[in-house]
């Protein structure tokens, strides 16, 4: 079993708002980042898929897939986007990168599997960096 | 108190890694496929002239504390192993061509991951190989752990 990570980027805005909580709690909860003009990050995206290397190519997926997914299902949509208003999931799910992390995981599993159905690898982990000083990770 | 017995205990289990870097040249090929399968499947990395990067190879080794001198193992010994195994090999080679084992098999950064894997873990005589990460760039890289 070997583990492939490959790194992205993309910069997006966010404003960390919860429908759950008052006005009030929001501005104490989340501070600046409850700024209703919103503020960006540059995130860095670690995708690792884990899986057996094919004898006959000598690797665990082929490359090409994984950027293509990746490319088209979530830096398409997420880069130079507002997330909150310009992707739809995050209208009503606050846009912490836990909760980021989490929707590409979820995204990736299902679309990972369907663009290479007869490859025995799988998403194994998303990792999110925010900034250079954290960052969150998620297996499912 | 805890932690007053680091030293001594023998069974605290302490994971330490070293960076090496090497630079080296390959492609892929595979002799089964037809030369259109082959650009296909393997795009630029076909070209048989080669291309090259710069590799960073992460070994960890796993193991108890040796209480007589702090350390988990000499890290002079490891210097000297990766030397031996790793960058008299590897570095500014062209690993299908001067890599017997490249000759059969594409290296890939998986297969040049388990191919360090097994030229270090039987000549390992302290700790245990826990795992080797390969850069290819700094963009992607693999882990592996042994096994199958």
């Amino acid at each position: 079993m070997i583990y492939l990570t490959r790194r992205y980027h993309f910069s997006a805005s966010h404003r960390l708002d919860s429908e759950a909580l008052s006005a009030d709690e929001n501005v104490r909860i989340y501070g600046k980042c409850n700024n209703p003009y919103g503020h960006g990050h540059n995130y860095t995206l670690h995708v690792t898929v884990a899986g057996p290397v094919d004898p006959a190519t000598g690797m665990a997926l082929d490359l090409g897939v994984l950027d293509r997914v990746v490319s088209e299902e979530i830096l398409e949509p997420f880069d130079h986007s507002h997330l909150n208003l310009d992707v739809p999931v995050f209208v009503h799910l606050v846009p912490t990168t836990e909760n980021v992390c989490r929707e590409i995981y979820r995204i990736l599993r299902e679309k990972l599997a369907e663009a290479a159905p007869e490859s025995p690898a799988h998403l194994k982990k998303v990792l999110l960096e925010e900034t250079n000083s954290n960052y969150f990770e998620y297996e499912g | 108190m805890e932690g007053q017995n680091l030293f001594g205990e023998g069974n605290v289990v302490i994971y330490l890694t070293r960076r090496t870097e090497f630079s080296a040249s390959h492609y892929y090929h595979n002799p089964d496929f037809s030369p259109e399968e082959n650009l296909r499947i393997f795009g630029k990395c076909n070209n048989p002239h080669g291309h090259g990067h710069n590799y960073t190879l992460e070994v960890t080794v796993a193991g108890e504390i040796d209480p007589a001198t702090g350390m988990v193992l000499n890290i002079t010994d490891l210097k000297k192993l990766l030397e031996a195994e790793v960058l008299s090999v590897m570095d500014h080679k062209f690993l299908n061509k001067e890599v017997p084992v490249f000759a059969s098999r594409i290296p890939t950064t998986e297969n040049i991951a388990i191919e360090i894997w097994n030229r270090l873990e039987p000549k390992l005589t302290f700790g245990k190989l826990h795992r080797v990460r390969l850069y290819e760039t700094s963009d992607l890289y693999v882990d592996y752990y042994g096994g199958r």
